[in-house]
C-alpha cells in the first residue's frame, strides 16, 4: 500500500482547472490524505460554496492515483473549517503575481470559524475597497472596475500608473 | 437553540427552508443574466446565482442526509406547497433597481442569519454557514453600492429606486416574523440599521411598513410567481427523471 506521504505528493500536483497555474496544495485546499488498510482518501474543502471546478478536480485527483498504482480512492469534500484565501501558500501567490493576478489581501473572513459566534456584525463596505497593489508594476494606484470576475474567486482592476487592468484574487 | 432541544428532523426542515430561500434566489439571478445594463453586471449576478446555488446544494443535502433523500430529489420533484422559501427569493424583478433592492435586503438579512448560524450545534449547518458568511457579505456590499448610485443618482434614477422599495416593502415583513421552525433568530434592529445606513447614503426614504400578508412562504404558502419558477426548474428532471449529469 502506498504511504500518505506518496499519495500526498501526487495529489498536491492536481492543477485547479479555474487558475491552472495552481496546484490544490498551492491553494491550501488539499486538506489531509488518510491511508487505511485497502483505501487511500483524500480530503479537500471548497474555496467557494458554488465552486463549480470541486467536481472536476476530485475526478483529476482519482485519476492521477489511479495512475501511480492507487485503485481505491475516495475524495471527500470537508467544510469544516471553512477555507480562507489565507491559505494561500507563498509559493501559490508568487505564481499568482507572475501570471498577472494580484494575491488576495489578508482576510478579515479568517476568524470566523464555526461554532465560534464573530464578534459583532459583519460591515458594510460603501466606499470603494482598499487599492490592491498591481501584480505587473508594483504600483498602489490601482482601482477596482469590478467586484466579481471571470470566476467566483477573482475581482477585475486597473492599475492607473501602468494603466493595465489585471485580475485579483478576492480575500475571502 | 442547545444542542439537547435541536433534534434532526426540526434540523433538516430549517436547512431545507435556508436551502430552498437560496435555491429559489438563485434561479431568478439566473433568468437575469444576458438582461443586464453591463457586462460586469452580468459576471456579478452569475457569481451571485452560483454562490447561492453552491448554498442551497450543500443545504438541501444536508436536510437530504436525515430525511434520507438526495439534493436533487429534493429540488426536482417536491411540489409548491412542500417549498419553504420566502417570498422575497421568489419575486420577479422588474428592473435593476428591484434586483439591487432585493438583493440588499436578502443579502442583508441572510448575512445576519449566518452569522448567527456558525456558532449553529450541528457542525454541519455550522460550516455551512462560515462558508456563506464571506460570499454574502460580497453580494450585500454589490447591492448596497448599487442601491446608493441608483439612489443618489438622477432624479430619474433616484425616483425608480424609491419606486422599487415601495415594490419590495412588503415582502420584508415576513423575515422578521417570529419563525417556530428557525434554529436561531435575528435581531431585526441589526438588519435595519445595515438597510438604513444605505437608505440614508442614497438619499432614500424608508417606506412605511406594510401589515404582513396572512400566509408565509415558511408555511409553503407561496405568491402566484412560485408555479411559473417550479415548472421552468423542474419540468426536464420530471420528464426524464432517469437522466444522469
Amino acid at each position: 500500500m502506498v504511504t500518505a506521504a506518496a499519495a500526498y505528493a501526487v495529489a498536491a500536483g492536481t492543477p485547479d482547472p479555474e487558475l491552472p497555474l495552481l496546484t490544490v496544495a498551492d491553494l491550501g485546499i488539499l486538506r489531509a490524505v488518510e491511508v487505511t488498510a485497502d483505501a487511500v482518501c483524500i480530503v479537500i474543502t471548497p474555496t467557494y460554496s458554488g465552486c463549480p471546478a470541486m467536481h472536476e478536480i476530485s475526478a483529476d485527483i482519482r485519476r492521477r492515483l489511479a495512475r501511480a498504482g492507487v485503485a481505491r480512492v475516495t475524495v471527500e469534500t470537508r467544510l469544516s473549517p471553512a477555507w480562507t484565501s489565507d491559505w494561500i501558500t507563498p509559493d501559490g501567490r508568487r505564481k499568482l503575481r507572475e501570471a498577472g493576478i494580484a494575491p488576495p489581501s489578508p482576510t478579515s473572513f479568517a476568524l470566523l470559524t464555526p461554532g465560534k459566534r464573530r464578534g459583532g456584525p459583519v460591515p458594510l463596505t460603501l466606499g470603494p475597497p482598499a487599492p490592491v497593489p498591481c501584480p505587473r508594476c508594483g504600483s498602489s494606484r490601482t482601482r477596482r472596475t469590478a467586484g466579481f470576475g471571470a470566476t467566483a474567486c477573482k475581482s477585475l482592476h486597473r492599475c492607473d500608473a501602468c494603466d493595465e487592468p489585471f485580475e485579483a484574487v478576492k480575500p475571502l | 437553540m442547545t444542542s439537547s432541544t435541536c433534534d434532526a428532523g426540526a434540523l433538516a426542515r430549517y436547512c431545507l427552508a435556508l436551502g430552498d430561500d437560496a435555491l429559489i434566489y438563485s434561479h431568478r439571478l439566473q433568468q437575469q443574466v444576458t438582461r443586464m445594463p453591463e457586462l460586469e453586471e452580468e459576471t456579478a449576478i452569475a457569481n451571485i446565482a452560483l454562490d447561492l446555488l453552491g448554498q442551497a446544494r450543500m443545504l438541501l443535502a444536508r436536510a437530504g442526509a436525515i430525511l434520507g433523500q438526495t439534493e436533487d430529489q429534493l429540488a426536482f420533484f417536491r411540489a409548491e406547497k412542500d417549498f419553504r422559501n420566502v417570498r422575497l427569493a421568489e419575486h420577479a424583478d422588474g428592473d435593476f433597481a428591484e434586483l439591487t433592492g432585493r438583493l440588499l435586503i436578502f443579502s442583508a438579512w441572510r448575512l445576519a442569519l449566518f452569522t448567527e448560524l456558525s456558532a449553529a450545534p450541528d457542525p454541519v449547518l455550522a460550516a455551512i454557514a462560515a462558508k456563506g458568511v464571506p460570499e454574502l457579505t460580497y453580494h450585500r456590499d454589490y447591492a448596497a453600492q448599487w442601491v446608493v448610485r441608483l439612489g443618489d443618482g438622477t432624479d430619474f434614477s433616484h425616483d425608480r429606486m424609491q419606486r422599487a422599495l415601495a415594490t419590495l416593502w412588503p415582502l420584508t415583513g415576513e423575515l422578521f416574523r417570529p419563525d417556530p421552525g428557525a434554529l436561531v433568530s435575528v435581531d431585526p434592529g441589526a438588519v435595519d440599521a445595515v438597510i438604513d445606513m444605505v437608505l440614508a447614503a442614497a438619499g432614500l426614504d424608508r417606506p412605511d411598513a406594510v401589515p404582513p400578508a396572512a400566509g408565509t412562504g415558511r408555511n409553503g404558502v407561496h405568491t402566484e410567481a412560485m408555479g411559473d419558477i417550479l415548472a421552468e426548474l423542474q419540468s426536464v428532471a420530471r420528464a426524464y427523471p432517469d437522466a444522469t449529469w
